[in-house]
């Protein structure tokens, strides 16, 4: 059983995902923790970058700030009020609406472009530490998860978080 | 050895909490009662109906022909604007999930630190600041979230619904963020077919008088007869054309009137109903652009907000890991919607050990964990026993798990 081997230095992508794969089936998960919405610019998405207290051992801050502020920029073009989304708007308006039929949104667009970036995190960055990112829309855009797993393959005393999840609310 | 499991495809939109009818396999999406939106169709459509049978046939020959293709372009678009208000999502946020639920509860009980018994816990309320001003987030015991600014709980639909304007049983459905434009271009363009109706029958009946006035003066033929009752004769509908019209237009104009003046302002219903921003103790609302122009482009201009419910998405059944040789636990059965990258291990291992502190968790919380650690491991006997030191998943207690 495959163990926690780095594979940022493989660049195939076919074998990375196998490698994530692996991660799930061969950890357990620890911990699940939840970065909130930050709502100081009002309701546009937007989510803290306070750097959580149990990854610390985990994964360096640089690397996760830069995924969630990668994030943000994402979503902050996607619901971005510019020359554009007036042009979408008003053309949608004038055949009733009747377009979004055939045609995507451009939020949709970058909704596309979100997914295809958080598995590319997960599977350079995140997998590797045994970490996993849940892509925000899969949970109301409300919070991005991030999954800790354990490792089975390591004996002793793995670092940081071997608590399990506060299942016993069921 | 594998179990069978169900071979009928689940949609997620049949697992949803909440008092929402679904239509078309997930497609469309209504609040429970829809009477008075079936009495709106009817109205629209019989109101119509009459119009291009007794009205435009004789404006079309004497007047212009462009009239009832203009009412049926009209036509068209208030219909197209009030089906997509009903049948779309209008921002539902989906409840959360048992382990954000329990994150968010650590949260709260840290923050709060230990309530003694017999008093009152404090309400769960967030604070932030939006542009200099500070919001009060609540929390929703039903859908158990903090609920974004603007969100609020719908008691009808039984979801928390962002950017909450009101419940309109008109259209059926609840009014939001995802479908307030469509809803304000239906109030704004039945406006404007009320209006035309109602002119055009105005019109009509002073034409065929008017017509029928010059025919008896020519033949010199006076009767006694009021004016009305011959046009009444001939085209029995207008009056009721006329009638529907005029009360319509009190109410869809005062109403078309009302929301220009919230989106000027960028309020909600609810904002403005509560009195929200209504100027006491210098609270303004941190969301307007205090610019008319700027505050009616983001509301109608904005982009087109996508669902997170994902109606139509499959439900995540228990038997499709391939590596996975033994048979899950009837206790795993997905009873939310379960995103794609969680995985078998993950679900069986919710169903084991309990909240074992550690390093990381808030003292406050570390006496109520150790409480309900002691208490768990007996109403879960079937299950292995959780070690009280910080476990590491060994081959044992996971082979244990995965014959449960």
């Amino acid at each position: 059983m495959q163990g926690f081997v780095p594979t940022a230095t493989d660049g195939n992508m076919a074998t990375e995902f196998h490698n994530l794969q692996e991660l799930r089936h061969s950890a357990s998960l620890a911990n699940k923790i939840f970065i909130q919405r930050d709502y100081s610019e009002g309701t546009t998405c937007k989510f803290q970058t306070k750097f959580p207290s149990e990854l610390e051992s985990r994964i360096e801050w640089t690397l996760f700030e830069d995924t969630v502020k990668t994030l943000n920029n994402y979503y902050a073009e996607a619901e971005k009020i510019g020359g554009q989304s007036y042009l979408e708007g008003c053309l949608a308006c004038a055949t009733a609406y009747l377009i979004f039929l055939c045609m995507e949104t451009r939020y949709e667009k970058v909704l596309k472009k979100i997914a295809k970036y958080i598995q590319e995190q997960n599977e350079k960055i995140y997998a590797p530490r045994g970490l996993l990112i849940t892509d925000p829309i899969e949970r109301g855009m409300r919070v991005i998860e991030i999954c800790i797993y354990e490792d089975r393959g390591s004996s002793g005393s793995s670092s940081g978080s071997s608590s399990v999840s506060g299942s016993t609310a069921r | 050895m594998s179990a069978v499991m169900i071979t009928r495809k689940v949609r997620k939109w049949e697992k949803l909490p909440g008092k929402n009818t679904f239509c078309c396999d997930g497609r469309v999406m209504m609040a429970r009662q829809k009477g008075v939106f079936y009495l709106t169709l009817f109205l629209i459509v019989g109101t119509c109906a009459l119009f291009f049978a007794f009205e435009c046939p004789y404006l079309a020959v004497h007047l212009s022909p462009a009239i009832p293709v203009f009412a049926v372009l009209l036509f068209l678009f208030v219909i197209a604007m009030l089906l997509r208000t009903s049948f779309s999502d209008p921002g539902v946020l989906p409840r959360a999930l048992p382990e954000e639920a329990m994150f968010i509860e650590m949260e709260i009980e840290a923050a709060n630190g230990n309530v003694p018994t017999g008093q009152r816990a404090p309400p769960r309320i967030r604070n932030v600041q939006i542009n200099n001003q500070i919001v009060k987030l609540k929390y929703c015991y039903t859908c158990k979230i903090f609920r974004p600014p603007r969100a609020s709980h719908c008691s009808i639909c039984d979801n928390c619904v962002d950017r909450f304007d009101h419940h309109c049983p008109w259209v059926g459905n609840c009014v939001g963020k995802r479908n307030y434009r469509y809803f304000y271009l239906f109030t704004l363009s039945l406006s404007m077919l009320t209006i035309y109706i109602f002119t055009f029958d105005i019109v009509h009946m002073v034409m065929r008088e008017f017509l029928l006035f010059l025919i008896r003066r020519d033949t010199q033929a006076y009767y006694a007869c009021t004016l009305e009752l011959s046009t009444l004769k001939e085209t029995p509908g207008t009056v009721l054309e006329v009638l529907v019209c005029f009360f319509t237009l009190w109410s869809v104009v005062g109403l078309t009137g009302f929301h220009t003046y919230l989106i000027s302002l960028n309020q909600t219903t609810n904002e403005d109903i509560k009195g929200s921003w209504s100027g006491k103790n210098r609270v303004q609302n941190p969301y307007s652009h205090k610019n008319i122009i700027k505050n009616c482009c983001e509301v109608l201009c904005g982009p087109t907000y996508p669902s997170v419910l994902d109606r139509r998405g499959l439900m995540q059944e228990d038997s499709t890991v391939s590596a996975a040789s033994a048979a899950p636990s009837s206790s795993s059965s997905i009873s939310n919607a379960v995103p794609q990258t969680t995985n078998v291990v993950l679900r069986l291992q919710k169903t084991t050990a309990p909240l074992i502190p550690n390093e990381h968790t808030p003292d406050d919380a570390k006496p109520s964990i150790a409480a309900s650690a002691e208490k768990s491991p007996s109403p879960r006997e079937e299950h292995p026993p959780a070690p009280k030191v910080p476990p590491l998943a060994s081959p044992e207690t996971d082979v244990e798990d995965k014959t449960h």
